[in-house]
């Protein structure tokens, strides 16, 4: 492995804040120097995106809030305050909006990404971990923002997600009242979801450089899952990736643009311009995209407290990823029978999207409970079993024997 | 450090040291737990909110047939004036139908006037069926839309993913025709 001499820095200023606080040497050897394997593909452009994507929703969550107004009198009219007569707020506003969506599916590639690959794997566990923790505070806060706008969709869904604590036995009841304060959403409920909202992406940005540090511990995996041998298995960081991420940037920030300026409401629901009804629930309540696979999941099970067992299963059973999957090999690209299985878990994933947005009834619950159990029969059944039958295909010994000495190796493969 | 500058030191044994150690970090989780409850507390509904809400309803205009949603402490509160039929069809259930098993005689005392709390006890939405024009469910009584869980003409739960029948709220009878709804 590679180990780079400290820079020497000669500007007198930049030297004079390193010999107090190393902040240039830590950036040059974390950012520009930082061995990263010579052969990561595109997908590995969506961590970084990620990242971006969280900077833009802070930036233009800062600007949002200095005009909302969270009471359940004025959030409504604020919102449409910002978008008609504030400059530039209708931008702003569409920006944050939209850039959820970006931030979820870059979020949502970049784990099934490592779920082929096989990143989660040791010793990357607490890696992968910290990222699934990130991936619940970020559903968490983009429940909260969804409320703030005080339409009828964010009070039905402060509703019934806040309602899934009800059926925790004993203290259900009591848990539901504590986080409205009321006995029901209201006011209480939403300067409370505000001031949350401008918390949880703080704690992310914390959770995300305690997942870059474990990273830059254990080093990135690479599409082949071999560790990093030599120098010749890798590449400084800058300028190859720096270059590759920000290609990556610009082709991301295209499709935001797309959406913002041409389809700004694409991912919204038109009766979120409805103001909050306490005495009217809207026909179909339907979460944002990046929620219907977990909703749908909780709509086939039909206990209650079932549902919302299973709902958090769902996410919480990829923190046992690491242990569930038995197989000493990596990378899907060495492993037959699991690429098929990883392709058909996500296949059901989109499924139970598809089924998240259907009303909850007739052949939708059939198929919704069929596709919440083959989604934990991957987990629990199929994954560990597959370590003890799969015939994995030979693993090249190292990154840059097979990058050199392996074009035909995987023309063969 | 350590075993050699610990002047109490005996090999390894439980000393004063040590109590006094586990004592302070002991008061100290303690007084941590203290200082935290009134943050907790504070998320709990203020005593403007639990200041205790008591309606009095007027029954007088309702119809056989009708029924009418009030406001009580922010929850929807379904009033309905039920017909012959439905009192008939929320009695003759057998108890061994129901999911959440209570004879209507007991959610409505005087079987004309049903009384409950309108929102579904699976995750809070607002059941259909005040209406004429709604749909009413497979039980003739009220259909939640959000998850699909059917009440009767007694809201009890007959289907769907609710766990228990809509609650029926402490009221009294003032007179014939006006109801409390709240404590006293």
């Amino acid at each position: 492995m590679s180990s780079t001499p400290n820079p020497v820095w000669s500007n007198r200023a930049i030297k004079w804040v390193d010999r107090r606080m190393p902040i240039f040497t830590l950036m040059y050897n974390e950012l520009v120097v930082y061995p990263a394997p010579r052969n990561l593909n595109y997908w590995w452009n969506f961590g970084s995106l990620a990242g971006i994507a969280l900077v833009i929703l802070i930036f233009s969550g800062i600007f949002l809030a200095m005009y909302y107004v969270p009471h359940e009198d004025m959030a409504f009219a604020s919102i449409e305050r910002i978008m008609r007569d504030v400059n530039y707020g209708w931008l702003i506003r569409f920006i944050h909006m939209n850039t959820v969506s970006l931030f979820f599916l870059c979020v949502y590639i970049h784990i099934f990404r490592g779920m082929y690959y096989g990143s989660y794997k040791a010793p990357r566990e607490l890696l992968w971990g910290i990222g699934v923790i990130i991936y619940l505070v970020m559903v968490g806060t983009a429940f909260l923002g969804y409320v703030l706008p005080w339409g009828q969709m964010s009070f039905w869904a402060a509703t019934v997600i806040t309602s899934l604590v009800t059926p925790i036995p004993w203290v259900g009841e009591d848990l539901a009242i504590w986080l409205w304060g009321g006995f029901g959403v209201n006011n209480a409920t939403l300067q409370r979801f505000f001031s949350l909202h401008y918390l949880f992406p703080m704690v992310i940005f914390a959770l995300v450089f305690l997942h870059l540090w474990a990273l830059h511990t254990t080093k990135s995996n690479n599409p082949l899952g071999v560790e990093v041998k030599k120098k010749a298995d890798t590449l400084p960081f800058h300028p190859y990736y720096t270059m590759k991420d920000a290609f990556g940037l610009g082709v991301a920030l295209i499709a935001l643009a797309f959406f913002v300026f041409f389809a700004p409401n694409y991912f919204n629901h038109a009766i979120n311009y409805v103001q909050a009804d306490p005495m009217v629930t809207p026909e179909h309540i339907v979460p944002e995209w990046y929620f219907l696979p977990f909703y749908a999941i909780l709509r086939a099970v039909p206990d209650k407290l079932g549902g919302v067992v299973l709902m958090f299963l769902s996410i919480a059973i990829w923190l046992a990823l690491p242990w569930l999957d038995t197989s000493k090999v990596r990378s899907g690209r060495f492993r037959p029978l699991f690429k098929w299985f990883f392709w058909l878990l996500v296949i059901d994933f989109c499924i139970l999207t598809w089924l998240g947005a259907m009303p909850a009834e007739g052949a939708y619950v059939t198929m919704g409970q069929w596709a919440t159990a083959y989604y934990f029969a991957h987990f629990i059944l199929i994954l560990p079993l597959l370590g003890w039958f799969e015939k994995t295909k030979p693993v090249p010994e190292s990154i840059s024997a097979a990058v050199t000495a392996g074009h035909d190796k995987e023309a063969a493969a | 450090m350590s075993q050699a500058a610990n002047p109490a030191g005996n090999d390894g044994g439980t000393t004063r040291r040590d109590f006094l150690l586990y004592a302070s970090a002991g008061l100290g989780a303690v007084g941590t737990a203290l200082a935290v409850w009134p943050f907790l507390d504070s998320m709990n509904p203020a005593k403007d909110v639990m200041a205790l809400a008591v309606i009095e309803v007027d029954l007088s205009p309702i119809a056989v047939g009708q029924a009418i949603t009030v406001t009580w402490r922010g929850k929807p509160v379904f009033v309905r004036h039920r017909t012959q039929d439905e009192i008939d069809q929320a009695r003759s259930v057998s108890m061994s139908a129901l999911k959440d098993p209570q004879p209507d005689e007991e959610r409505a005392p005087r079987p004309e006037w049903l009384v409950q709390i309108g929102i579904c006890t699976h995750l809070g939405c607002i059941p259909k069926g005040q209406k004429p024009s709604d749909p009413k469910g497979d039980y003739n009584g009220w259909f939640c839309v959000c998850h699909g869980s059917h009440y009767d003409t007694s809201g009890r739960i007959r289907k769907g993913p609710a766990p228990t029948n809509m609650v029926v709220p402490q009221y009294a009878f003032l007179d014939d025709t006006t109801i409390q709804i709240g404590e006293e």
